[in-house]
């Protein structure tokens, strides 16, 4: 590894976007993949299998031994709304391997009281979000109901191009949500992406369910990130 | 609260390297390649040493850190790359093996400084 490459790479850590070392291993010499390079051939096979899998290994490529270091940014579940769906999805979010955050400015329910041990923001999406970004690793569920706190989130979940979108609702009060979020400027492909209903359709009723439905649609919409799998079962 | 989210700059092997090599140091950087059974840290694990021996990260449970060191020492005088490979049975076991019977392969490098 050369020191361009370390500043590279960590630079490109910091700023929460996938990069690969590849590193040939005959000779040390090491170069930065980022996620839309094209690299061609058997190296460009694995490269993109290491972007999708976030797994490091080894690949034989034209005579030459690599060993390509995937640094994916870790994935993390931004949550709308501190509601009783939030209070079953916290816990199980943490031990998916998915960090949360909640955000509501409904100081009542964004207590730490009702939330021991999360990341929680009593404030509006707008000023949080400002402060702490959204991107393509990071997905955002909106579950209060309330448009004038799910709507900003959830059209700047659209534009960081999370790589999950869910908003809690039925089909009339998603309707009604398209309607608002298109005069916000939201396009029509844009809005396909929300998973609405929210959660995996498993049947869920009670809020914990839900909470599985939403977690198990969002750990596969990790999964098939740019893959062009397309598909919204539903539930909530 | 503990946010996973962000990079813990304090004890990121990669972060640290970069500070030292920014400090003008002589850096190694050492890395898993490959794991057969049970191995402690997962490939792609990093650990990162200095000329004088100082270290941050880990490539196992600690079994093997010290040999690492050891070898990044002169891998950094050398400026040549080594792949170093620990397991039960290698004859070395006795020494620095990997108690829980897994083997791993480590590739330790120098950081090369650009002019």
């Amino acid at each position: 590894m050369d020191s361009a490459s370390l500043r590279t790479l960590n630079a490109e850590r910091r700023a929460r976007r996938a990069a690969i070392l590849v590193t040939d291993l005959a000779d040390g010499s090491s170069r930065i993949v980022r996620e839309h390079d094209e690299v061609s051939g058997e190296l460009g096979e694995a490269v993109a299998r290491a972007f999708r899998s976030g797994n490091s290994g080894s690949a034989e490529a034209g005579g030459h031994s690599y060993f390509l270091n995937a640094h994916l940014p870790q994935p993390r579940l931004v949550v709308i709304g501190a509601v009783h769906i939030s209070q079953a999805l916290a816990p199980m979010a943490r031990i998916a391997g998915y960090p949360l955050e909640i955000i509501d400015p409904r100081t009542a329910f964004a207590s730490a009281d009702r939330f021991p041990d999360v990341t929680l923001h009593a404030d509006w999406p707008e000023p949080v979000l400002a402060e702490h970004p959204l991107d393509s690793y990071t997905a955002l569920a909106a579950v209060t109901h309330d448009p004038k706190i799910d709507d900003f989130a959830l059209k700047a979940a659209l534009d960081a191009k999370c790589f999950y979108v869910g908003a809690l609702g039925s089909r009339k009060t998603h309707a009604k949500r398209v309607e608002r979020l298109l005069a916000l400027g939201a396009t029509p492909e844009q809005i396909e992406r929300i998973h609405a209903p929210i959660g995996l359709d498993i049947g869920a009723a009670s809020p914990a369910e839900i909470a599985v439905a939403v977690l198990a649609q969002m750990i596969r919409a990790f999964h098939a990130r740019g893959a062009g799998f397309k598909s919204k079962g539903e539930a909530a | 609260m503990e946010n996973t989210a962000h990079l813990d700059e304090a004890r990121d092997p990669l972060i640290i390297a970069e500070g030292w090599m920014n400090d003008g140091r002589s850096v190694a950087v050492a890395t898993v390649v490959e794991t057969w059974g049970s191995a402690p840290r997962p490939v792609g694990s990093h650990l990162v040493i200095d000329a004088e021996g100082n270290f941050h990260g880990s490539v196992s449970g600690g079994c093997v850190e010290g040999a690492v060191v050891t070898e990044a020492v002169d891998v950094i005088d050398s400026g040549k790359p080594k792949m170093l490979e620990f397991g039960v049975a290698d004859e070395t076991a006795w020494q620095v093996g990997l108690s829980c019977g897994g083997r791993i392969k480590v590739y330790v490098e120098p950081l090369v400084q650009e002019a």
